[in-house]
């Protein structure tokens, strides 16, 4: 006769011992590094066939979330930190990290390609940016044509009443996006001018969303006729088929930088600074340069359908200005604007 | 002579010792249940109780956050917002299960199997994926809308309630199958016996029969839908609810005292809704008494086909949204190219398949760990009564009542603290299998009691006077004999944590990604045909796991419950078994 004691044993013992040699598994030679970033997912899958061959070594940990989110992680972390590097996050928000001390000043290798603007003017820098981004307009030209819209030409035509409930864009707690654009209608129209503008944007808005692609891709999937976004998510979604055109308001579109860091954590790591030495590499600015029209290192072809100067069509960015208001800004954003 | 004396001095010693042994053993038992409840369930819960009390930067408070939440009236308005809709998709969900339940159990329509089945598949999935699959179906350029152009505005409360009424009812229609089998077919009897029409007998007999079913079934809608957060996260547009509050204030803003303050708000309606549930179970028992007679449904023609037609379109209903899901899952770029392609399987924006792979790693651990504690704990307390029985027993059921959120913001508070041994924990998988294992403690921690009492105590006393000790006994007598709840408490853990989102949402780390979240990330940033794929392999995956315990249940039930014909009943109960 069977005992079915016997079996239950072996069946907890195989358990167990699966169990054990699983959560022992990780334990590995590799260098640990861990980065936070706010770069877009489909971005990351790319970059990270890239430094996962250039750098074998290299167990790297990854956090993705929009700039504001992953901004307020790593700030709330801070007597706990976890990050050892800060990739391609907004420079307005690494501003910030540096101005509470979280940071390590750091020159990257090869820091000397770098274009000025493109870093912190402090020798060693806190932060390299490595590339420009700028709010865009999606238009779904399917929608619009059903519903009677006008492609909109400017951040003044947004307010027109014929938008009403057909725009979306991001929220700027959440998405470096949504206050990249909202930083650069203030700065571009004074605060009195522009949060009566702000107001009137509200009006139309059907929902703000928490990241800064999603309105684009809402317009790309017909949801909504127009997503306040950035360029690169608006020719993404044109190029996999959408009725997508792509609006860059004349005022100017406001724009910020994908800048990295070394944090106050990593700064005891080798392996953090190796990651940011490749991370402003000819390679990795080649792979930014097939989505970004300005990359850290001057010389890169410029992505098909983007501007090829793109100090044109952007309105002037005062980092300074946007770093030190942001909490401030954001505040009464929410006071208007939350539900 | 003298070896004589040694033998009899040896055993009488050994006895002795071993029991002492054994006592201290009991002890060190009850102690780490004690130690491990008061660790992952009292102990974090006071911390948000108490850091709700506290601000930004730890000075205490006092009420100051309540003030400030209930004067802030925008968010305040998600207090309304909250039981607006739980009340609502509460009062939809217990009508239309009551229905579908009702056809199924008193009626001899075909398909009732088919029907059954089919109503079961919302628990298989995340909540988010209903509000996904509406935002297809009745989104601005939703199916249903281009085909009729007929908008009907579904981001917002109406959304949130559709996509609520689907998640929750298989959890009412559980229930009420439960209660309208729960009968005595004598009243029915009397009733005709005595002239009473169709209708007051429905009346006097079927609604009063099932009273405390209703209730419970509402309860258990109401707290659920005023905990979920993954379908206002994904329809609701601008409406905003208490859990989506408490997700903004802690993961978009770091803002933890507010997202405390938010949870212990939220913490009120769902331990009423527990503390009534409860007094009404207590008195449900009486109901049917040993001598009551089955009831047996009777021909209808006219009654059957009309509910017949009901029970069709709501399961064609049910049946529809995953066929969208797995639909959008599959073409290129809905609606613009409608190309077959498997690209969405990709993931690799979320890293390939490593959540999914997490996931089933993660709610394999919450099964085999889950179910050991619980049934070691239910052990404890059930068949050692010591002062310890009562604190122990009350700790277990606490976690129903705590929101997923909530506990995953006091496991924030109590291991993301630098300096203490708790904080190793913090950022591992072992975190989300303790926070799955507590947050689903209490349905299998009953279900375990309640075997448990079932079996005689003459095991245990029969054990201890021939000195054998307690644990084999507990092996080769307690376990085999229950082990269909055993295994109808691990498939529970592993559906559970499969498919949950709430708890989970706040504890995810570099390299500890699941599935759910990563349904949740994609279709935050737009990605939401990806987002349907991983879904569609988060539901597949719980089919296949239920059919497999399926299996493995009948041929244990075969081999070791011989005596008994209730052991499978077990697994219905526990809400995740019906799928026969």
């Amino acid at each position: 006769m069977r005992r079915p004691g016997n079996r239950l044993t072996t069946l907890v013992l195989g358990a167990a011992v699966l169990c054990g040699a699983a959560l022992a598994g990780p334990a590995l030679a590799k260098d640990t590094v861990v980065i936070y970033t706010a770069i877009e997912s489909e971005q990351i899958t790319e970059y990270k066939k890239a430094y996962e061959k250039a750098l074998p070594n290299l167990e790297v940990k990854m956090l993705r979330f929009s700039t504001g989110d992953i901004s307020a992680r790593f700030m709330a972390e801070k007597d706990n930190m976890q990050a050892d590097v800060i990739w391609g996050v907004a420079a307005t928000n690494t501003l910030i990290f540096k101005n509470a001390g979280l940071l390590e000043a750091y020159a990257p290798k090869g820091l000397e390609r770098v274009q000025p603007l493109f870093r912190d003017k402090a020798n060693p820098p806190s932060w390299v940016g490595i590339d420009i981004y700028m709010s865009a307009f999606c238009v779904n030209t399917e929608v619009a044509k059903k519903k009677n819209l006008p492609t909109p030409a400017s951040w003044g035509d947004l307010t027109k009443p014929v938008y009403k409930g057909h725009l979306v864009m991001p929220n700027p707690h959440s998405s470096g996006t949504g206050y990249l654009s909202v930083a650069s209608i203030l700065q571009r129209m004074g605060e009195t001018e522009g949060w009566k503008y702000l107001d009137a944007l509200h009006q139309n808005m059907a929902e703000y969303t928490k990241s800064g692609s999603k309105p684009c891709k809402d317009a790309a999937a017909g949801e909504r006729a127009i997503g306040v976004s950035f360029e690169y998510v608006a020719l993404e979604m044109k190029k996999k088929g959408s009725p997508i055109e792509m609006v860059l308001p004349k005022e100017g579109s406001g724009y910020d930088m994908e800048a990295n860091a070394l944090t106050k954590k990593g700064a005891k790591n080798p392996a953090a600074k190796a990651f940011l030495d490749w991370a402003i590499s000819n390679e990795a600015m080649a792979l930014y340069a097939k989505y970004f029209a300005a990359v850290g290192v001057a010389g890169f072809p410029v992505p098909e359908g983007l501007p090829k100067d793109i100090s044109k069509v952007v309105y002037p960015n005062d980092f300074d200005w946007s770093a030190k208001n942001r909490d401030r800004i954001l505040a009464e954003w929410q006071k208007r604007y939350a539900k | 002579m003298a070896v004589l004396r040694a033998d009899r001095a040896i055993p009488d010693s050994v006895v002795r010792h071993r029991l002492d042994g054994e006592t201290a053993l009991r002890y060190l038992l009850i102690g780490l249940f004690g130690l491990f409840l008061y660790l992952f369930v009292l102990y974090p819960m006071a911390k948000v109780l108490w850091r709700s009390l506290l601000d930004n930067d730890g000075a205490f408070v006092g009420l100051a956050n309540y003030v400030r939440y209930f004067s802030t009236p925008a968010i305040a308005a998600s207090i309304t917002n909250s039981l607006y809709v739980s009340v609502v998709a509460m009062v939809v969900t217990v009508f239309l299960a009551f229905l579908y339940a009702y056809a199924l159990t008193r009626t001899l329509m075909p398909w009732r199997g088919v029907f059954r089945v089919v109503a079961m598949l919302p628990i298989f999935a995340p909540s988010l994926v209903q509000g996904i699959a509406f935002v297809y179906i009745f989104g601005n350029n939703g199916i249903w809308t281009r085909l009729t152009d007929i908008n009907i505005g579904v981001y917002g409360a109406k959304g949130i309630i559709m996509a609520e009424v689907f998640y929750c009812f298989p959890h009412a229609m559980l229930i009420l199958i439960a209660a309208l089998t729960a009968t005595d077919a004598r009243l029915y009897d009397a009733a005709s016996a005595l002239g009473a029409s169709r209708l007051k007998t429905f009346r006097t007999v079927t609604l009063p029969g099932v009273k405390y079913g209703l209730m419970s079934a509402c309860f258990v809608v109401f707290t659920l839908v005023i905990t979920d957060f993954g379908a206002p996260k994904v329809i609701g547009g601008k409406f905003s609810v208490m859990a989506t509050e408490i997700y903004n204030q802690v993961v978009g803003q770091q803002n933890f005292t507010m997202g405390a303050t938010v949870s212990v708000v939220l913490l009120i309606p769902a331990l009423v809704a527990f503390v009534v549930d409860r007094l009404i179970q207590r008195r449900q028992y009486a109901l049917v008494s040993s001598s009551a007679k089955p009831l047996e449904p009777r021909k209808n023609p006219l009654a059957e086909w009309s509910l017949f037609a009901y029970c069709f379109l709501i399961a064609a209903s049910i049946a529809a949204v995953y066929l969208v899901i797995l639909v959008v899952s599959l073409v290129e770029r809905w609606p613009y190219r409608l190309a077959f392609t498997l690209k969405h399987y990709a993931f690799d924006t979320v890293g390939g398949y490593t959540p999914l792979l997490n996931s089933v790693y993660v709610s394999a651990l919450t099964a085999v760990g889950g179910t050991a504690i619980v049934f070691i704990g239910a052990y404890l307390v059930e068949k050692w009564r010591t002062r310890a029985s009562a604190p122990l027993y009350a700790l277990s059921l606490l976690p129903v009542s705590i929101p997923g959120m909530v506990l995953g913001l006091a496991y924030i508070f109590t291991f993301n603290v630098p300096g203490s041994l708790l904080n190793r924990l913090y950022g591992t998988l072992a975190i989300l299998v303790i926070s799955n294992l507590i947050h689903y403690f209490t349905v299998p921690f009953l279900t375990a009691t309640t075997s448990l009492r079932q079996m005689d105590a003459e095991f245990e006393n029969v054990g201890s006077s021939m000195g054998v000790p307690f644990y084999k006994t507990f092996w080769r007598v307690t376990v085999p004999i229950a082990l269909p709840s055993i295994i109808a408490i691990s498939m529970y853990f592993f559906l559970n944590a499969m498919v949950t989102l709430s708890a989970v949402v706040f504890l995810v780390a570099p390299g500890t990604e699941l599935a759910a979240v990563a349904v949740l990330l994609m279709d935050d940033a737009g990605d939401t045909a990806q987002a349907a794929a991983m879904s569609v392999l988060i539901i597949a995956t719980g089919l296949m796991v239920r059919f497999a315990y399926g299996g493995l249940m009948r041929g244990v039930t075969r081999r070791t419950q011989a005596w008994t014909a209730t052991a499978t009943d077990q697994v219905a109960l526990m809400g995740t078994g019906s799928l026969k």
